[in-house]
């Protein structure tokens, strides 16, 4: 009977095993050494510890697995009487205690190096949303241009809904990565403006908590150049799963190439958002950013989820006063999942999204909303 | 007693018997099909996640939806099937095992059971509200279960106060009967070490269900009373509200365990037909297990941003928890070496469950290092961490308590080649299943993600064809069951050579009530 079972078992995972045959084999079994110091020292001890429960492990079931083969009834085997014993009771109390102190130091040594924020050459404060992740370079100058943007999933719905075959880096590609220097010490304040999300670099062996008002701190010099990715960790709603992290490192003048490069750009953006913007524009970059930033939650047709993620489709608030909407995208509407956008977009796009849902689904109010009209509704609201 | 209260009468009939029992068999016998049917549910769940993750990309089910089935079959499998599991055991075994006549609080006892059904009824109808059920994991998180929670929550919050209720009158039941009903010669340091886990479990469950009652009141009140505990707006603390929850919610584990501690002393001597090695030091160990649970919640919090000198402290309490853990596998180690083993079902139960059990442990152990844990933290290793203790450690325990005492409580031995089928099958199922998940975790997997990328497709189908392996085998178990309830080989009142104590001195099955008067206190032996 068991032989037909596993006879069973046997075909039914080789015929698995041929069919997915096509998919990317990847067999990693262990946790990456990494490109910092503190990733390797992690990974250390990562090692250390699993070597000692693989002795401890080999005694204990081996111990056991003598036992079985030796100790049973069907060959002949007695019981012995002996029921207690306080001195080998002592030995296997002090053995394992003795082995945890000497796990219980390194690890010390490792933690307080990893919480030992000091002397950071440049600072980078990471905000979660859900469900994108916030960069902004601390400046040390007021006056200079301010870099700050938003990193989103790049990668395409159909290829989640299977509709088209999936791309390499598949869930782990981003619009806009982090961009840090390499050997260098950067120092990340972490926040969250709504729920609790993990910023998470396995590479870097760095997970930390983003917190709504709290401000976690930790830091990371990274050896080598290079595209480290990771993945939001801890449990953040709906998209949870699709708020991928990619930090470039470069080496330093790189660095600073790309950071003035960024600079230029902010103060462009200024610029351009004083320019007028035509309908076809509009709608082409609103609908773009629609597909980025709200389809989550009001689906790709308008209609929404609701109760808890109305439609836009036909909505009062989409279709009504133009302030209205562009209330509701600039503020959000506080205690609910809809989020402030006035931050996380700039005035151009937050322009371009408000055309698009005003007249996208069917609202066709015919309405074109431009950058400097959002623009004076933030510089109002301050 | 007067002579006319001496003849013994028999249960009432039709379904009276069952709404208005008192009797602790019958509340017993609830509970654990009460459990088997919540464990069904929710390895259906399981199901469902596992399906989804069989390949990368969406197919079955939408993100909301697999985070309710995240959500739903944690709560299930540990409010629904392992807790009152354990409790139907103890109604069953802890009067047989002390020489009771049954519960101290036998009224009570009918209502603690009465009211699962009803908290369990309206927990999984939140899945047909609208807006869905809870999303937001076991753990409830604030401000995702408060601010960003579905209507919904406030259902669950009633349930869950419902279930903190029934469990805490199922505590101080078997605390009034351990302390009370003991018979003539059974000293607390004689009573079987099932006993003396509950006991201790019981303690636990008083202390930390108030603690989960006041958080989901906050939470309530953070929804509809317009107060801010947990939300950073308001002045309140998000990180508040993991330390109560988990205040609560390691102990917890330890509630999930220490009863399945029992039950393995009690299996392991009678198949090794020798008697336990170093009962005093099991009872010792399980009461330093029971202490230290209530001062390492915060080792599933490290990564909030805790002070280095908490972080610290978590850590070095943490990993003191795997002494007297090991002490325990060390003495079950020691009473299987020269006995005279046989391998009956539970027994293999029994042995799967200390291997697996332990090799949970381990991971525990490496869980413990706070700056490795950075690396493991909410990933595939921790799921597999956890799954290994729950699953062939806690429900391979009430397995093998259920093939242990199934022909004390039916009157027929179960199948045994059908027992040993579903022993194998369900061996080889959990570690497809859950092994590979810890290669997912350290690869870089996090949980409570509907999809993933591609790197972890192989590891993942594998986990998902055990996953049907196991949860299919449990049907056998289902069958296994009824094939006994119905008939079978008749039991004799000792059922198995080796066994020991008080239980085994009833006839099999043991009658409507039992130890109307007490037992002879010669039968009373130290184990
Ligand atoms: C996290 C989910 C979520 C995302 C993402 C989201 N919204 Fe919303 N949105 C909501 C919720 C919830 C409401 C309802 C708030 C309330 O209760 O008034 C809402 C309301 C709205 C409304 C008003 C609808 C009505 O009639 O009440 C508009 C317009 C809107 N959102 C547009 C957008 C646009 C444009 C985006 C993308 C830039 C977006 N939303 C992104 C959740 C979301
Ligand atoms: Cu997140």
């Amino acid at each position: 009977m068991l032989s037909k079972a596993k006879l069973w078992l046997g075909l039914a995972l080789s015929t698995l095993m041929f069919w997915s045959a096509g998919l990317h084999a990847a067999w990693e079994l262990n946790m990456p050494r990494g490109v910092t110091q503190m990733s390797r020292d992690t990974y250390g001890l990562h090692m250390t510890i699993f070597w000692w429960v693989v002795a401890i492990g080999i005694v204990v079931f081996g111990a056991m697995l003598w036992s079985i083969i030796h100790h049973r009834k069907s060959k002949g085997a007695k019981p012995a009487t002996f029921h207690e014993s306080t001195k080998v009771e002592i030995v296997w109390t002090l053995i394992p205690f003795a082995i945890l102190i000497m796990m219980a130091i390194p690890a010390t040594r490792v933690l307080t190096d990893a919480y030992d924020t000091t002397g950071s050459e440049l600072d980078i404060q990471i905000t979660g949303y859900q469900w994108r992740w916030e960069y902004t370079y601390l400046r040390e100058n007021m006056d200079e241009e301010e870099v700050s943007f938003f990193s989103i999933l790049s990668t395409s719905r159909e290829e989640i809904s299977n509709a088209i075959e999936k791309s390499e880096n598949y869930l782990l590609d981003v619009d806009k990565p982090l961009v840090i220097p390499t050997d260098t010490r950067v120092r990340f304040l972490m926040t969250s403006a709504d729920v609790i999300h993990a910023w998470w670099v396995p590479d870097f062996a760095i997970k930390k908590d983003t917190i709504p008002g709290f401000i976690n701190e930790t830091w990371v010099v990274v050896e080598e150049p290079g595209i480290y990715r990771g993945q939001c960790a801890e449990l953040c709603g709906i998209e949870h799963g699709f708020m991928p992290i990619v930090v470039h490192a470069l080496p330093p003048e790189e660095y600073q190439a790309w950071y003035a490069e960024q600079q230029q750009a902010a103060a462009e953006i200024r610029e351009l958002a004083s320019a007028e913007m035509s309908m076809e524009d509009a709608m082409a970059q609103g609908e773009q950013i629609y597909n980025q930033n709200c389809v989550a939650c009001h689906q790709a047709n308008g209609q929404g989820m609701p109760p808890v993620f109305p439609a836009v489709a036909g909505s009062d608030k989409a279709t009504g006063d133009r302030l209205i909407t562009m209330d509701t995208l600039v503020n959000g509407v506080p205690g609910t999942a809809m989020a402030a956008y006035g931050r996380q977009l700039n005035p151009i796009q937050l322009a371009a999204v408000i055309t698009y849902v005003r007249n996208a689904f069917g609202n066709d109010t015919g309405d074109l909303v431009q950058p400097t009209e959002v623009n004076a509704y933030i510089q109002e609201g301050q | 007693m007067s002579a006319a209260h001496d003849h013994h009468h028999g249960p009432a009939k039709g379904i009276s018997r069952w709404l208005f029992t008192t009797n602790h068999k019958d509340i017993g016998s609830m509970y654990l099909w009460f459990s088997f049917a919540m464990f069904l549910l929710g390895g259906t769940f399981a199901l469902v996640i596992r399906a989804e993750l069989f390949q990368p990309g969406l197919q079955f089910v939408e993100p909301n939806f697999f985070n309710q089935m995240t959500t739903m079959h944690g709560l299930i499998m540990v409010f629904g099937a392992v807790m009152p599991a354990f409790v139907g055991l103890a109604n069953w075994m802890i009067p047989l095992m002390i020489g009771a006549p049954d519960m101290a609080l036998p009224r009570m006892n009918n209502w603690s059971f009465w009211i699962l059904p009803f908290a369990f009824a309206m927990m999984v109808s939140t899945l047909f509200m609208e807006g869905g059920g809870p999303n937001f994991g076991w753990t409830f998180y604030a401000p995702l279960s408060t601010t960003y929670g579905p209507p919904s929550t406030t259902f669950f919050i009633f349930a869950v106060h419902i279930l903190g209720a029934s469990s805490i009158m199922g505590a101080i039941n078997v605390i009034a009967t351990i302390l009370n009903m003991r018979a003539p010669g059974m000293t607390l340091m004689k009573m079987p070490l099932f006993v003396w886990t509950w006991l201790i479990t019981a303690y636990l469950l008083i202390a930390v269900m108030p603690v989960l009652a006041g958080v989901v009141t906050m939470m309530l009140f953070d929804i509809h009373f317009g107060t801010a505990f947990f939300d950073a707006a308001g002045g309140g603390d998000p990180v508040l509200f993991q330390h109560l929850f988990w205040f609560f919610g390691h102990p917890e584990v330890y509630i999930m365990i220490l009863p399945a501690f029992g039950i393995i002393s009690a299996i392991i001597p009678t198949f090794a037909r020798k008697r336990l090695f170093g009962y005093d030091s099991m009872v010792y160990a399980t009461a330093s297990i029971a202490f230290l649970s209530f001062i390492v919640w915060a080792h599933h919090m490290f990564t909030v941003g805790m002070p280095l000198a908490g972080q610290l402290f978590f850590m070095y309490a943490t990993m003191l928890i795997a002494v007297p853990t090991g002490v325990k596998v060390f003495n079950w180690v020691a009473t299987m070496f020269r006995g005279s083993m046989t391998f009956e079902t539970p027994m293999l139960f029994a042995i799967a469950f200390v291997v697996l059990f332990t090799i949970g442990g381990f991971t525990g152990v490496m869980l413990a290092i706070t700056p490795v844990d950075f690396q493991y933290h909410d990933t595939y290793f921790v799921v597999a961490h956890f799954h290994y203790v729950l699953v062939p450690g806690a429900v391979f325990s009430i397995m093998a308590a259920t093939y242990y005492w199934l022909p004390k409580w039916t009157g027929y031995m179960y199948d045994e080649t059908l027992g040993k089928l579903h022993f194998w099958l369900s061996f080889i199922g959990v570690n497809i299943l859950f092994f590979p998940q810890h290669f997912l975790g350290l690869a870089g997997m996090p949980r409570r993600i509907p999809d993933y990328a591609l790197q972890f497709a192989d590891f993942n189908w594998i986990s998902s064809v055990g996953g049907f392996l196991f949860g299919f085998s449990q049907l056998i178990l289902l069958f296994v069951i009824i094939k006994c309830v119905r008939g079978g080989k008749k039991a004799t009142a000792q059922v198995w050579e080796g066994a020991q104590g008080l239980e085994w001195t009833v006839p099999s099955p043991a009658p409507y009530h039992t130890f109307e008067t007490p037992p002879d206190p010669t039968l009373i032996k130290a184990q």
